[in-house]
């Protein structure tokens, strides 16, 4: 009877609203019907990522029916990769086409061009669809929290403060601590929050789980008083968002990732004082699938009923038969053929259609509609798609089985596998742990990740036979199968055991495969995780808290001494490579002007200027007589000559020339060793070409008396010329 | 009926996503659901009164599978058939000095019934008549324009003085005798609190202290009523986790004057030795006197069998349900989310399952139902006044027709 007062209650809310519900204009949002990730591959290579089944029903209908229940009124789903696909799929499910009983009106926007959410955002700007403040949420995010609050936040800051453009939702979530990921295999988030006004003041989600530590601007610091830094939150990748975020998009073109560039981008850059705001759900449920591991999170969550009403038994979807929820969390369609001794054991499903035959053991899985499994068969936290058949005697365990996958008789798939659409696995062959599978190639030039998606987004319905038919894929000439990585694998698994083309793991490499993987963590990789930590928590214990920042402090000045070191050198060289085209005939005064281009681009001093071109000078001379064979000092008094007028440019004060003659110095030390020996007669040279004066030289000499004996090597050279110099001096002033 | 399939998609859709719940608010939206697809139901030419509830059968498989738990929904489908049922019946029984038995031959015998259950329907019929038709039926059917009479005008013989004579006179009379009749039951939805508050007087006693559990209605209008007519008497009110209605009950209650005490689900054993009656709400009353009611009751109703206490059932007539319960504890349940138990944040690191294999290690189940069995029951009050479990059957025949009980439409053949 409690229904009834949690019915009066709702209805009478709702009724509560219907007055605003009039005035405002109507809720938007913008589904991005695609991640623009590879996550997936190679399953997203046939169809699109939104339209994968989880737990039977494709990713988009749980966020649609989301959405619908959460009172939106007006959905523009953005269609990218096989966008056909999802046109389709819109239409057969009933969102889209005849007029329906619908609350919602959806509408796709198509396009092949974008190849991001920014430019997603940018099209939608561009259409000029969106009239307020919309929801922005992608196709693979499984919900069932209620935005009225969320919303009516957002407004009412709005109200406040016009320049709060997003509201971010945000739910508590603790991050396993041995491997620094969230419990959906996303890098664990550090965000700092005003705890007052829920202001998202920093946010990093690639934090280096290596290092300990966070580094946050001091701005941030001095400009809140207080300041909540969590580690413990998950991003639902549910956005409020108000029109200016459209048009931030347009005017930040560079703009492509949601988070990695625009919310960074306005918490850093600070434009024009945006800000962006948290809410945080506590009771309800929100989540996204982005890897395999959250889908296998998400769909255990389903299963044991955190999304309610999104689960199993209450979301049907198209005409399938109802499933029915029995004990410990077994969902059954209606028509399930189950021989007596098969035996499902927890939180499993098992769709329509689907025949289970003796012995078999099924357990933490999820089984699709139409599947056909034989005896005997072990199926253990897997995920099969539709119309599967699985053989007498297979083993399946913690693996992605998609649609018309054929095992044969005692095929053997290891953790973490993913088998794409038609995939077929021979008599006894085992597939080995973490392979992917699919009947396509994978595409050879995977550069730039963000593009590929898109390379067969024209042809859209993936169903033409782009693929060799399965006999010629066995034939010689197409690479049957497996193993690229060695002989062992291929032996292991028969000579064509597999149909379809196995996938080199992608840019993650192998070992980085289990932390994203539908198959837990192996043991041995969880042992080695927790021996780390604790090696870890024992530096932790040694170093004391008043050592930690000086730690830092050091590596800090290191690290900015290394930047600069680098530059000069890169600037030198540039210099040097500047000055060669120079010889060929470039005019001097457009070679002042590059080298002080250069100098601009490097952020340097004009000191250091001087110093790489007396440089460039004498790599030069040298070149020149080693190659003609001529005396050394010979050439360089001719290039000297030749180019005083250029080194009087950057000649100017004292101090360069200082430069000029301890970067000789150097190079004669370091560098051009050829140099050494003709030191003391290369000073006068200089003196008298008027590149250095007689005070640069005197000071050079003072500076080094007191320098190691070492470094008084030239010095001593060059005894008698420094001398005479001061002689002179004292002349001129008795003079 | 073309018209109405919005509105019917758009409440099978509000039953999907849970946005209708609670059996009172259920029967109502769909008896006024199905009053529309009885006014938008154009009638046949033969055969009327099965065309008509074949139609209703129709929408009522799409309610009843969007919400299979919500039994209500199933209770007024199965009560509508029988209204059709009835008024078929009875139209032919006032035009039967006439002619024509056929009219009711087709869709009484179509479905290889023999005379019997006509014979009762016959009985109930006048029942429901002398309960029901309070309008002139002349008046009715004057109001009616005479557009769609055409194509039967050939069949009507001997109608003598045009009183239902003609068929499609008659099937216009049908028509507006159903919807007249599921407006008496909306009315009677509606009014069900009042006629059962009614007889709290006779209930509740003086000094009297009563267990309820979690948060009713019907229980609220009940102890309203009781305590209007000055009865004075305390309740305690179990706070019924997880949903904790009794936090509400009680302060309502307090406002009214009513002493009240708040206590924990489970202390229910031990304060029940105090207590003079237990009344609680159900969800469902089921055809062997089961009940179907929020979870926490069986224990409720244990604990007053233990110490003889009566344990007392107040329920519209909307709730009584024709079916029997088979596993009534898994397939007449909904298990709603953990959320309410637990918060997911704080547990999020137990449902890490990158770090386990596979099986989750913690598992939370919250059913909203419970079963109580027939012989945990002392009383049930309903808006017909009090029966025990056992007349309880008796009550659902008159309801409803014993060829209805499963809502399928008959094969096209």
């Amino acid at each position: 009877m409690s229904q009834k007062k949690s019915r009066g209650g709702g209805g009478g809310a709702a009724a509560g609203d219907d007055p605003e519900e009039l005035s405002r204009s109507p809720l938007q949002a913008v589904l991005l019907a695609d991640s623009f990730t590879l996550k997936f591959r190679p399953i997203t290579l046939e169809r699109p990522k939104v339209l994968l089944p989880l737990v039977n029903v494709p990713m988009i209908e749980y966020t649609l029916s989301w959405l619908e229940s959460a009172g939106v009124e007006e959905v523009f789903v953005f269609c990218c990769a096989h966008a056909l696909q999802v046109k389709e799929h819109l239409e057969k499910a009933g969102w889209t086409g005849k007029p329906t009983a619908r609350e919602m009106a959806v509408t796709a926007v198509e396009s092949h061009d974008a190849v991001s959410a920014g430019d997603a955002l940018r099209v939608m700007y561009g259409r000029g669809v969106i009239h307020g403040d919309f929801v922005l949420i992608s196709g693979d995010t499984i919900s069932n929290m209620d935005l009225k609050d969320a919303l009516q936040e957002h407004k009412d800051r709005r109200k406040k403060d016009p320049l709060a453009v997003m509201t971010m939702i945000i739910k508590y979530s603790k991050p396993s601590t041995l491997t620094h990921q969230t419990r959906l295999g996303n890098d664990e988030i550090v965000m700092a929050v005003d705890p007052e006004t829920k202001e998202l003041l920093y946010y990093e989600d690639r934090a280096d789980s290596s290092q300990l530590y966070v580094t946050i601007d001091k701005d941030i610091l001095a400009s809140n008083p207080t300041l909540q830094l969590r580690n413990n939150m998950e991003d639902c990748y549910i956005d409020i968002c108000s029109l200016e975020v459209l048009s931030l998009f347009t005017d930040n073109f560079d703009y492509q990732h949601l988070r990695r560039h625009f919310v960074k981008g306005l918490l850093v850059d600070d434009i024009m004082g945006y800000k962006i705001y948290t809410h945080e759900i506590r009771s309800s449920y929100a989540a996204r699938i982005d890897n395999f591991r959250s889908y296998d999170t998400v769909s255990k969550d389903i299963i044991q009923r955190w999304t309610y009403p999104m689960v199993p038994d209450v979301l049907s979807f198209g005409n399938c038969q109802e499933i029915k929820l029995h004990r410990q969390g077994i969902y059954k369609a209606s028509d399930v053929t189950l021989l007596h001794s098969a035996q499902i054991g927890a939180n499993s499903v098992v769709g329509n259609a689907t025949s289970i035959g003796e012995n078999c053991e099924i357990s933490n899985s999820v089984i699709g509609e139409g599947c056909n499994i034989g005896k005997n068969v072990l199926i253990h936290g897997s995920y099969i798609w539709d119309n599967a058949i699985i053989e007498d005697g297979c083993k399946v365990s913690n693996s992605l089985v998609c649609d018309g996958v054929h095992l044969r008789s005692g095929a053997i798939v290891e953790p973490g596998c993913i088998l794409s659409f038609k995939v077929e696995v021979g008599k006894n062959v085992v597939v080995p742990a973490y392979s992917k599978v699919a009947l396509l190639p994978q595409p050879s030039n995977e550069d730039s990740d963000e593009e590929l998606e898109y390379a067969d987004t024209n042809s859209g319905v993936t169903d033409s036979p782009r693929y060799p038919p399965f006999s010629s894929m066995r034939s010689a000439d197409h690479p049957t199968v497996l193993s690229e990585d060695d002989d062992l694998e291929a032996s292991e698994t028969g000579a064509c055991g597999v149909v379809g083309y196995i996938w080199a793991s992608a840019d993650t490499g192998i070992q980085e495969e289990w932390r994203q993987s539908i198959a837990p963590i192996p043991k041995d990789k969880l042992e080695e995780l927790q021996h780390a930590a604790s090696v870890d928590d024992d530096d932790g214990s040694e170093d004391d808290l008043n050592n930690r920042p000086a730690v830092l402090d050091r590596d800090d000045d290191s690290d900015v001494s290394a930047v600069e070191e680098d530059d000069y050198s890169k600037f030198e060289k540039e210099v040097e490579e500047t000055f060669q085209r120079a010889l060929d005939g470039i005019h001097q005064d457009n070679l002042i002007l590059e080298i002080n281009a250069l100098r601009l681009s490097y952020n340097l001093q004009h000191v250091d200027c001087a110093g790489a071109l007396f440089h460039s000078v004498m790599r030069g001379a040298l070149v020149t007589a080693q190659s003609t064979n001529g005396s050394l000092l010979k050439t360089t008094a001719d290039a000297l000559g030749k180019w005083k007028d250029l080194l009087h440019n950057y000649t100017k004060t004292v101090d360069e020339e200082m430069e000029i003659l301890l970067k000789f110095e150097e190079m004669c030390q370091e560098t051009t060793k050829e140099f050494s020996p003709f030191f003391s007669k290369i000073l006068p040279y200089l003196y008298d070409k008027e590149v250095v004066s007689e005070d640069a030289i005197l000071r050079w000499a003072e500076e080094k008396e007191n320098a190691d004996e070492s470094d008084k090597v030239f010095v001593k050279q060059s005894e008698a010329f420094i001398l005479w110099l001061k002689e002179a001096e004292e002349e001129d002033d008795e003079e | 009926m073309p018209e109405v399939q919005p509105l019917v998609s758009e409440f099978v859709l509000k039953l999907k996503r849970r946005k209708v719940e609670g059996s009172h608010a259920v029967a109502r939206q769909t008896a006024e659901l199905l009053r529309s697809v009885v006014s938008q139901h154009r009638m046949g030419s033969t055969n009327q009164a099965a065309a008509l509830a074949d139609a209703v059968r129709a929408v009522g498989e799409q309610l009843i599978a969007a919400n299979p738990v919500e039994l209500a929904v199933g209770n007024i489908v199965r009560r509508v058939l029988h209204i059709i049922k009835e008024e078929d019946i009875s139209s032919t029984a006032v035009g039967i000095e006439g002619l024509s038995v056929t009219a009711d031959s087709d869709d009484e015998y179509d479905s290889g019934n023999d005379d019997h259950p006509t014979l009762s329907a016959v009985v109930l019929a006048a029942h429901a008549r002398n309960a029901l038709r309070a309008p002139s039926l002349q008046t009715l059917l004057e109001d009616i324009p005479v557009s769609t009479a055409l194509s039967r005008s050939a069949s009507s013989t001997g109608d003598s003085d045009g009183k239902s004579g003609d068929k499609s006179s008659k099937a216009r009379k049908l028509k507006h005798d159903v919807i007249a009749a599921i407006g008496d039951l909306i009315e009677e939805i509606d009014t069900c609190y009042d006629q059962i508050s009614e007889q709290a007087v006779e209930h509740i006693h003086q000094n009297e202290v009563i267990l309820t559990l979690g948060r009713s209605r019907t229980v609220k209008e009940f102890l309203y009523a009781a305590k209007e007519k000055k009865r004075s008497f305390r309740v305690f009110v179990a706070e019924g986790a997880p949903r904790y209605q009794g936090h509400v009950l009680a302060k309502e209650l307090a406002e009214k004057g009513v002493q009240t005490t708040v206590i924990t689900d489970s202390a229910v054993f031990a304060m029940i030795s105090r207590v003079n009656m237990v009344i609680v709400g159900a969800h469902a009353i089921m055809a062997n006197g089961g009940v179907i009611a929020p979870v926490g009751m069986n224990m409720v109703a244990l604990a007053a069998q233990r110490h003889a206490v009566p344990f007392v059932v107040v329920a519209g007539g909307h709730k009584l349900c024709p079916l029997y319960p088979h596993n009534p504890e898994v397939l007449l349940n909904e298990l709603k989310s953990p959320s309410d138990l637990l918060d997911f944040g704080e547990f999020s690191n137990c449902m890490n399952f990158s770090t386990q294999d596979g099986s989750p290690l913690l598992n939370v189940v919250n059913p909203t139902f419970d079963y109580v069995p027939p012989k945990l029951v002392s009383l049930f009050i309903t808006d017909t006044g009090g029966h025990s479990p056992s007349y309880m059957y008796r009550l659902i025949a008159e309801y409803y027709s014993a060829d209805d009980l499963v809502v399928r439409r008959k094969s096209t053949s």
